[in-house]
């Protein structure tokens, strides 16, 4: 039996995309007890049922699985389990997977708990016809305005089946669609056996999750004053030291690079924040102005006295849907005069398409260098040697949206001077998906947690 | 005195919804009573008036010194069906760090340097070949909470 005195929870990926080697780092290089995994942004179901639709072996988080072959078996050797939102829209498929390349790495033994009920895309058609009609929580428009459209349709689910996975001896947590704060939640009310309706500690383990689940944005990642941060090329990715009453201390393996000090958590505490005194996740409300920080410390930070308050009786849906196409091209301008001639080849660009019978729902104009960014807080700098502008069109239709993209090449040698940087093709039409934030009564939501053996 | 917002504050942005959230942290209590009353909705909406289309919402975290700002439709969209280079407000932070607020002639700054260029020269080391350590030198200012 493990110690249920102090666990160590870390996070090895921010999103699918994140550093490859991370979670490596964090098996190998120093003590760990649960490592959460998270690979689902809002735009990753999307693509992820796209990939269903064409093969239904796909819809997972296919670098998990290359990444799960090389950190296996010190995994086992260590006793270090593993929680992960790999399972995208196929849980099933993923942990097919998962058993294959266990075998080829030598593992003979693994028990995986799959954590579903997320994908409701097959249930909506039924929900709208009982009346629930996922209206928008921007504008409050009911579902049935893009069903002709949607893609994928996902409940943020609630922390309680992963939990169970761990207390059916999971050695690996596969879900879909979970709160990414509860990939660090789990393990803790496994292990100390806290109440689910212990407001105040889930609202430590959530504060825990969120300082965390965007990997090294915490150790020096994004900092204000970068340059304080040292070993960029080796930067740790983050771990917290829980304590059964729900304070814990942020840190990172000795050895690596970056910095936790409370500068970096405060600024990860902020990110992505709402109304900071209602935080809202299915499991509970944690209010992040009751959060205290101290350096206790080099490289270790502090955080006690988090207060939270009941769950809500909703779940959050995200769903998303096909909102016409897109495309974006881009030429370099060299000096002299660089924004100048760049402002000439976009009116040129704009005006070439008009001509020819073409415009567009939406179009931008940028300049890179100048203000992609910060457009009307910086001025226009005048020395500016060169520069990069940056057309992009948005439209229903896909003919207009990819002619857009064949009128681009054309000004290196119809436009003025010094235009450069044009390579890899006509840039071509891609799909633009947008998103649809709802809310569903809990009630209507069932977690389905699957124990299975490698045999 | 004018002084971008940088000298007496750090900053992280991100996507929220339909637009970004920008946390601006103050450091130390004088600094965050100037941004209590300079640095208000109506200010950063004004700051922000070529990338902000709609409402700018600010909410107090005094634990932390800081404000969260909520810059509603700022991304064009978001997500996969916006247009703009930065499609998730990761720049906003650095934009209203950008921000010049009034300070009282003796007004003591705090000892942190500045953003990039501005950095006083000292602090732009090269990194060190051998790897060099973990953390920097430099404390983070303290921080009462």
């Amino acid at each position: 039996m493990r110690a249920k005195t102090t666990i160590r929870i870390g996070n090895g990926q921010g999103f699918w995309g994140d550093s490859v080697d991370a979670p490596v780092r964090m098996v190998e290089d120093g003590p760990l007890d649960f490592l959460g995994l998270d690979y689902l942004a809002e735009v990753t179901m999307s693509i992820m049922q796209k990939l269903k639709g064409r093969d239904p072996k796909a819809g997972y988080a296919t670098d998990f699985i290359e990444l799960m072959a090389r950190i296996l078996p010190t995994m086992k050797k260590k006793g270090v389990r593993l929680l992960a939102n790999a399972g995208g829209v196929n849980p099933q498929a993923c942990r097919k997977a998962l058993f294959a390349a266990a075998r080829k790495s030598g593992v003979r033994k693994l028990r995986i708990g799959t954590v579903q009920g997320d994908d409701i895309l097959p249930d909506l058609p039924g929900l709208v016809k009982k009346g629930v009609l996922l209206h928008n929580m921007d504008d409050n428009r009911p579902v049935t305005d893009i069903m002709d459209r949607l893609l994928s349709a996902n409940v943020y689910l609630p922390t309680t089946g992963m939990v169970e996975a761990l207390d059916r001896g999971a050695e690996v947590v596969l879900t879909g669609r979970c709160t990414d704060p509860g990939l660090t939640l789990a393990p803790m009310v496994h292990t100390f056996g806290w109440a689910w309706d212990d407001w105040d500690r889930l609202a430590a383990g959530t504060v825990a999750g969120h300082i965390i689940e965007c990997g090294a944005q915490c150790t020096g990642g994004n900092f204000s004053r970068w340059w304080e941060i040292k070993g960029w090329d080796r930067i740790g990715y983050p771990l917290v030291e829980v304590a059964p009453d729900g304070t814990f201390v942020v840190t990172k393996h000795a050895g690596s690079g970056g910095m936790v000090s409370v500068d970096t958590i405060a600024e990860q505490l902020v990110y992505e924040m709402g109304n900071p005194r209602s935080y809202i996740t299915p499991d509970v409300v944690a209010d992040f102005t009751s959060v205290k920080i101290e350096q206790a410390g080099r490289n270790r930070v502090r955080v006690s006295g988090i207060k939270g308050a009941p769950a809500t009786d909703s779940y959050k849906v995200s769903m998303s849907y096909r909102d016409g196409y897109k495309s974006t091209g881009q030429l370099t301008l060299s000096g002299p005069d660089a924004l100048a001639k760049a402002k000439i080849c976009a009116r040129a660009l704009w005006g070439r398409l008009r001509r020819a019978g073409f415009t567009y729902q939406q179009t931008r104009t940028e300049y890179l260098g100048v203000n992609s960014c910060h457009e009307g807080i910086v001025g226009e700098e005048t020395l500016t040697p060169e520069v990069v502008l940056r057309v992009s069109v948005k439209d229903p239709d896909r003919n207009k949206v990819n002619r857009f993209g064949r009128e681009i090449a054309p000004l290196v040698t119809s436009g003025p001077p010094g235009v450069t940087g044009f390579a890899g093709g006509r840039p071509k039409a891609t799909e633009a998906i947008a998103f649809w934030p709802a809310l569903i009564p809990r009630e209507l939501v069932r977690v389905d947690v699957r124990m299975e053996d490698l045999t | 005195m004018k002084v971008p917002l940088y000298r007496l504050a750090h900053a992280r942005s991100g996507d929220k919804g339909d637009g970004s959230n920008v946390g601006l942290l103050a450091y130390n209590q004088d600094c965050y009573e100037i941004m209590r009353q300079q640095v208000t909705p109506a200010a950063v909406r004004r700051h922000f008036r070529g990338i902000v289309r709609g409402r700018v919402e600010r909410f107090a975290v005094p634990n932390l010194l800081g404000f969260n700002f909520l810059l509603h439709n700022s991304l064009g969209g978001g997500g996969s069906a916006s247009l703009k280079n930065d499609a998730q407000g990761k720049t906003h932070g650095m934009a209203l760090l950008l921000m010049e607020v009034d300070v009282p002639p003796r007004f003591k700054l705090p000892r942190v340097g500045s953003t990039g260029a501005l950095a006083p020269a000292g602090q732009l080391r090269e990194p060190s070949r051998r790897g060099g350590v973990a953390t920097g030198g430099r404390r983070s200012p303290r921080r009462k909470t």
